[in-house]
C-alpha cells in the first residue's frame, strides 16, 4: 500500500539517501495501515449492526411482514405482535416536543446569535450545551417526582378547562402520558434546536444584516425577513437533528409515557414508545419470536434515526459548509 | 412618528424581548434541574452512601458502592475499547487518509453518534449476551465502548487538525518521517484537545442508562470480575427511582445528584481546561 503523499508536504525531500528513505516509507506504510484498520473498525462495527438486527429480526419479518407497522395488538402471551401503538407513540411525543423545543430553541439561538453580546452569548451557548450533557434518566427522575405531579393536579385540568373542546385534551388526567413525556422530551431536545441553529445563523454574512438595516428595516425586521430565511435551510437541520435525538430517546419516556400500549387521541392518555418498550420488555421476551419482533422496532428505530440525522447534517452542511464540526455531543 | 413606524418598532422590541425570554427560560433549565437535585438529593447523601451495599428490599438505609465501582468498571472498559480505535481512526482521518475512505468514515461516525443508545445496548445484546447467555459486565461495557469510538475519533481528528503547518513542515524539515512526525510532533501539540475530547466521550456514556438494560443488568451485590451482572449508577437510579419504596427514592435523588455532579464537572473543568491558554483554542 502505497502512502498517499500530501501534494504539498515535503514529506519525501530527503532523497538523497534512496535506501534510507525507502526503509523509513516502509514504517509510515505501516502506520497508515494500522490508523486505517482503527477507522475500517468502525465502518465494520456499523455494518455489523445493521446485519445483527436484519438477521435477529426475521422471524418476526418473516411472520407478520407489513402488516407489522399497522397492526394494534401487542400480545406477547398469544405471539401476537404489532408495532402500530409504539410508533404512534414515538410520533406523538416528538410531535409534541417539536412543537414546544423549535420555537424555544430557534427563539433563544435568534437571541444568542443576533441580539448577546459575544462573551454573554458564548457563556449561554456553554450553559445549554451543559444541558445537552445532563443525562436521560436524570430527566426522568425529575419528570416522574416533579413535573407528573403538577401535571395531574395543574396544567392538564387547566388544558381541559381551556382547550378542552379538542380531542387531544379531554379525558381524565392521570398525569403521565404523552403529553408529559412530549415536554420532558422540549427540555431534552432545546439544547440542540438551539447551538445548532445558533452556529447557522452566525455563518450567515454580515452584509446581509446590514443591507436590512440601511434600508431603514428595524432589528427584528432584518433578523426575521433576511436573516432567519438565509439561514432556513440549516434550521431545518437542526429540527431534523432534534426529531432524531427525540425519536430516540428512551429513558426519561419510559419513566413518564405510562407504559400502556394503546392509540388514543388524548395527550393525556397513558402511551407507549418503540424506545420504551425496548427498556421495558427486552430483557423479559421470552421466545424467539418475541424477541425477534422487539429487535425488528429496534431495526425501526435504527433506520429512522438514520436517515433523519443524514438529512440533517446534509441540510447543515448545505449552510455552514463545516457540518457536524458544529454539533454538541 | 407615524403610526406604522411606532407599531414596526414596538413589533422590534417586543419580538426581540421574546427571544431574550426563550434564551432565559433554556438556560435558567439547568439551574434548576442543578438545584432541584442539590436540595432532594443532598439531604440523603452520607458516607454509607458511599461505602455500603444496597440494603435488603423493603430495609431502610444502605449505600451505592456496588453501583459505583460497577459503573467505573464498564467507564474503563468503555476507555479500553473506545479510545484506541477512536484515536487512530482520528489520526488516519486527519493525517493519512485520501479521499472515499475518510468521507465514508467520517459520515459513518457522526450518523452512529447519533444512533439511539437503546439500539447499540441491542447490538451489544447479540454480539456478547447471546452467545454467553448471561449478562455481564464485559457487555455493557462494549455497549459503552462503541459509542465512546465516533465522538473520540471526530474531535481526534479536528484536534489534529487544528495543529499548524510550520510545526508538521519543521518535523519534516528536520529530516522525521510522517509517521514520526504525527507521534512526535502533532499528538503532542494536540493532546490537551483529544485529551479533553475523550473524557467529554465518557462523561457522556457515564450517564447512559438504556444500553445497560440488558447488558450490565444490575446486581445487588458486588460483582467480582468482569464476567457476571453488574450494578451501575444510571441503572439504579432508573431501577429505584420507579420502584415502589419511599427509602428507594429518596436514594434515587442521592444517586442522580452524584451522577449529575459527576458529569456537570467533568465538563466544565474538561472545557475550562482547553480554553485556558490553549494555542490551538476552540470556542
Amino acid at each position: 500500500m502505497a502512502t498517499v503523499p500530501n501534494a504539498a508536504t515535503p514529506g519525501d525531500v530527503p532523497a538523497n539517501s534512496s535506501t534510507l528513505s525507502r526503509r523509513w516509507g516502509g514504517a509510515d506504510d505501516i502506520a497508515h495501515v494500522i490508523t486505517l484498520i482503527a477507522a475500517a473498525v468502525l465502518l465494520l462495527i456499523t455494518v455489523l449492526l445493521v446485519y445483527q438486527l436484519w438477521v435477529l429480526s426475521a422471524e418476526s419479518r418473516a411472520k407478520f411482514g407489513w402488516s407489522f407497522f399497522v397492526t394494534q395488538t401487542w400480545d406477547p402471551v398469544a405471539g401476537d405482535f404489532g408495532a402500530l401503538p409504539f410508533i404512534y407513540g414515538t410520533l406523538v411525543t416528538s410531535a409534541i416536543a417539536l412543537f414546544i423545543a423549535v420555537p424555544l430553541g430557534v427563539g433563544a439561538a435568534i437571541f444568542l446569535a443576533e441580539l448577546a453580546p459575544p462573551k454573554l452569548s458564548s457563556s449561554l451557548t456553554f450553559v445549554s450545551d451543559l444541558l445537552a450533557a445532563v443525562p436521560s434518566v436524570i430527566y426522568g427522575l425529575l419528570g416522574v417526582f416533579l413535573l407528573v405531579p403538577i401535571m395531574r393536579t395543574t396544567i392538564q385540568p387547566a388544558l381541559k378547562k381551556t382547550l378542552g373542546f379538542l380531542p387531544f385534551f379531554q379525558g381524565p388526567a392521570y398525569g403521565i402520558g404523552f403529553l408529559t413525556a412530549g415536554i420532558v422530551l422540549a427540555i431534552m431536545i432545546v439544547p440542540f434546536v438551539l447551538s445548532v441553529s445558533r452556529e447557522v445563523l452566525l455563518a450567515i454574512p454580515r452584509d446581509q444584516r446590514e443591507a436590512a438595516l440601511a434600508l431603514g428595516a428595524t432589528k427584528w425586521e432584518s433578523t426575521w425577513k433576511v436573516v432567519v430565511p438565509a439561514a432556513r435551510i440549516g434550521i431545518f437541520g437542526s429540527v431534523f437533528l432534534a426529531l432524531a435525538r427525540a425519536l430516540g430517546e428512551t429513558m426519561a419516556v419510559t419513566m413518564v409515557i405510562g407504559n400502556n400500549p394503546k392509540i388514543a387521541a388524548s395527550f393525556f392518555s397513558p402511551g407507549y414508545s418503540i424506545a420504551s418498550v425496548l427498556a421495558n420488555e427486552f430483557s423479559e421476551a421470552t421466545g424467539n419470536l418475541y424477541l425477534s419482533a422487539l429487535i425488528e422496532l429496534g431495526l425501526v428505530l435504527f433506520l429512522l434515526t438514520f436517515i433523519l440525522n443524514g438529512l440533517a447534517r446534509l441540510l447543515i452542511l448545505l449552510t455552514t459548509s463545516r457540518g457536524s464540526g458544529v454539533l454538541p455531543t | 412618528m407615524s403610526a406604522r413606524l411606532v407599531w414596526r418598532k414596538s413589533l422590534n422590541v417586543f419580538m426581540l424581548s421574546l427571544t431574550g425570554l426563550c434564551a432565559l427560560l433554556t438556560v435558567s433549565a439547568l439551574f434548576f434541574i442543578l438545584g432541584y437535585l442539590l436540595w432532594n438529593g443532598g439531604k440523603d447523601l452520607s458516607w454509607s452512601f458511599f461505602t455500603h451495599l444496597p440494603a435488603p428490599v423493603g430495609e431502610e438505609g444502605g449505600g451505592m458502592a456496588n453501583a459505583i465501582v460497577g459503573s467505573l468498571k464498564l467507564l474503563f472498559l468503555a476507555a479500553l475499547i473506545g479510545v484506541p480505535i477512536g484515536l487512530l481512526g482520528g489520526v488516519y482521518l486527519a493525517e493519512f487518509g485520501g479521499k472515499t475512505m475518510p468521507f465514508l468514515v467520517r459520515y459513518t461516525a457522526d450518523l452512529m453518534n447519533g444512533v439511539p443508545s437503546i439500539v447499540m445496548g441491542i447490538f451489544a445484546y447479540a454480539l456478547v449476551v447471546m452467545p454467553m447467555h448471561h449478562f455481564s459486565t464485559l457487555a455493557g461495557g462494549i455497549a459503552l465502548g462503541i459509542m465512546v469510538i465516533p465522538t473520540v475519533l471526530r474531535n481526534t481528528e479536528s484536534f489534529l487538525r487544528d495543529v499548524p503547518r510550520a510545526m508538521r513542515e519543521g518535523a519534516f524539515a528536520l529530516g522525521a518521517n510522517k509517521w514520526r512526525m504525527v507521534a512526535t510532533v502533532v499528538l503532542p501539540a494536540a493532546s490537551r484537545g483529544i485529551l479533553t475530547g475523550v473524557l467529554l466521550a465518557l462523561a457522556r456514556v457515564a450517564g447512559e442508562t438504556a444500553p445497560l438494560l440488558f447488558t450490565a443488568f444490575g446486581n445487588r451485590y458486588w460483582s467480582p470480575g468482569w464476567n457476571q451482572p453488574t450494578s451501575s449508577l444510571p441503572v439504579v437510579i432508573y431501577t429505584y427511582a420507579t420502584g415502589p419504596y419511599e427509602d428507594w427514592h429518596r436514594q434515587a435523588w442521592a444517586a442522580g445528584l452524584v451522577l449529575l455532579g459527576l458529569v456537570l464537572v467533568t465538563n466544565i473543568l474538561v472545557r475550562a481546561f482547553l480554553t485556558r491558554g490553549s494555542a490551538y483554542e476552540r470556542a
